[in-house]
């Protein structure tokens, strides 16, 4: 059975060409890939991410219950309505899911987590929420349209209630608040995002999602589906679950160093696997890449270094830069030339930092 | 969907043939399949003079999703490959069944000409895939 949002309809009236995506009937795109990336990286453009799951948390030890679930720290969550993004292990310190965590009360948290892992994820959550009685609700009565690109804010501000504007547009990154949409719509306005622009996540009751996608498209946000969406986040620099991250992988080896944080007295699950990791010497590191000649990296290729073989992670043509890049998990020791095994051609790839575009550009050295 | 025109035969996995009036073999790969393929990013050609047989893959085509291998109708020896796709690939996108050609082959068993489709059942194909 493969389950629809919302908006489904209203894709296929746009003629989008619909894909299976981990049990979800979505759009791919519209048209051109392509361009439907170039209008994100150029003005505005929104994807219906309504089959990502909205999970909210209640309960007078729900932060506790957090600083046990997560490996990055809700405390730095001071101020209501802001955001974090963590990944959350298991004992082993590989990663069940990345999400981010909004902080909307002392007993009030919500979750956005991964659409594939949503069975696994509920039940990960319900049954370590179980000590500290706090009650897990999905919330499937929410759809929810991320808005992106350096035009993005403006448009969807346009579309708010007069009283919202000024107070939405002030709203921080990685910080949301509640505002009123066209027609009375309550909205959830999240400054987040997967595409490396400025933009909002923006969180709708069903029922209203379908207005809400018809007044964003007249304001002239180009809907995208999500073929662009999967190159703006490499260009970014942001990490697939599934293909650069799952349960066999740790943070430590998933570029995710940054979202842990192993702050004193805390013992979330999977510090002590990860704190071994580390103390033992990461095995393997997950890389940027570049490849100057013709062709296109793609998931599963080898690559050869001279510590052995890794293997690339996500791999695409990158529109911004009109050439291909990729992340690649190698051998941590690995250093100098690499070399990724096309159909059996050997072809040279760069080392570089990710990301590899930052505001609408290239960045150095890419 | 564009018009397929009557003078070429195909194979199921979308590639087309026209006999040229030398004789030789040009291919490409149909409307249809450049768009279910979406924006073409690279192609990889076969050099000229390589011998091709049909069922073994003669060329890829990368759109920014997926590598396709693509199939040649006929087996034979490649005499000509079309430059133009390796700066420009999206031709294909855009003229499937003109500038957007392949390769052209000198075919060394024309009885595997009869074996592919004719543009009516291949248009009958595709119609039937979209169900």
């Amino acid at each position: 059975m493969t389950d629809k949002t919302v908006l489904n309809a209203t894709h296929r009236e746009l003629g989008a060409r619909m894909v299976d995506f981990g049990g979800w009937d979505m759009p791919i795109s519209y048209g051109s890939q392509i361009e439907e990336h170039h209008a994100v990286r150029r003005d505005a453009g929104m994807f219906d991410v309504s089959h990502m799951t909205v999970v909210d948390l209640h309960g007078a030890r729900v932060r506790d219950f957090l600083r046990h679930l997560l490996a990055n720290s809700v405390d730095k969550l001071k101020v209501q309505g802001k955001a974090l993004y963590s990944c959350m292990l298991n004992e082993q310190g590989g990663v069940i899911d990345d999400l981010i965590v909004y902080f909307l009360g002392d007993e009030f948290f919500r979750l956005v987590v991964n659409a594939a892992t949503r069975v696994k994820d509920l039940a990960w959550i319900e049954q370590q929420a179980k000590a500290f009685n706090v009650a897990v609700q999905e919330r499937p009565d929410f759809a929810m349209i991320a808005v992106q690109g350096p035009n993005a804010r403006a448009k969807v501000i346009g579309l708010l209630h007069e009283v919202d504007r000024v107070r939405i547009e002030k709203l921080g990154r990685f910080a949301a608040a509640a505002a009123q949409g066209p027609h009375g719509v309550p909205l959830f306005v999240a400054r987040t995002g997967y595409t490396g622009e400025d933009g909002f996540e923006i969180i709708v009751p069903q029922e209203q999602a379908v207005t809400l996608w018809k007044e964003l498209a007249a304001a002239g946000v180009a809907p995208c589906g999500l073929g662009a969406r999967d190159t703006l986040r490499l260009e970014a620099g942001m990490n697939l679950y599934g293909q650069d991250m799952d349960e066999t992988v740790t943070p430590w080896e998933a570029a995710l160093t940054w979202t842990i944080s192993l702050d004193e007295g805390r013992d979330f699950i999977g510090r002590k696997a990860l704190e071994a990791q580390k103390a033992a010497g990461v095995p393997r590191t997950m890389v940027g890449l570049v490849m100057d000649e013709k062709g296109v990296l793609r998931h599963g290729q080898k690559v050869l270094t001279n510590h052995g073989d890794g293997e690339i992670l996500s791999g695409s043509f990158a529109p911004t830069l009109n050439k291909s890049v990729a992340f690649a998990r190698i051998p941590a020791a690995a250093s100098g030339d690499l070399r990724v095994d096309i159909r059996g051609r050997e072809v040279p790839v760069r080392l570089v930092k990710f990301p590899f575009v930052r505001d609408g550009k290239p960045c150095e050295g890419i | 969907m564009s018009e397929i025109p009557g003078d070429l035969k195909f194979l199921k996995s979308h590639e087309w043939a026209r006999v040229e009036d030398n004789g030789l073999i040009r291919v490409g790969i149909s409307d249809h399949a450049q768009e279910q393929l979406g924006d073409l990013v690279y192609v990889e050609l076969p050099e000229v003079g390589a011998s091709v047989k049909t069922g073994v893959g003669a060329a890829t085509v990368e759109s920014v999703k997926a590598a396709s291998d693509i199939y040649s109708p006929v087996s034979g020896e490649v005499v000509e490959v079309n430059e133009i796709l390796s700066d420009k690939p999206e031709t294909i996108n855009e003229d499937a069944y003109g500038e957007g050609w392949l390769f052209v082959v000198k075919a060394s068993d024309r009885a595997e000409l009869d074996e592919l489709l004719s543009a009516d059942d291949y248009a009958e194909l595709i119609e039937h895939e979209d169900d």
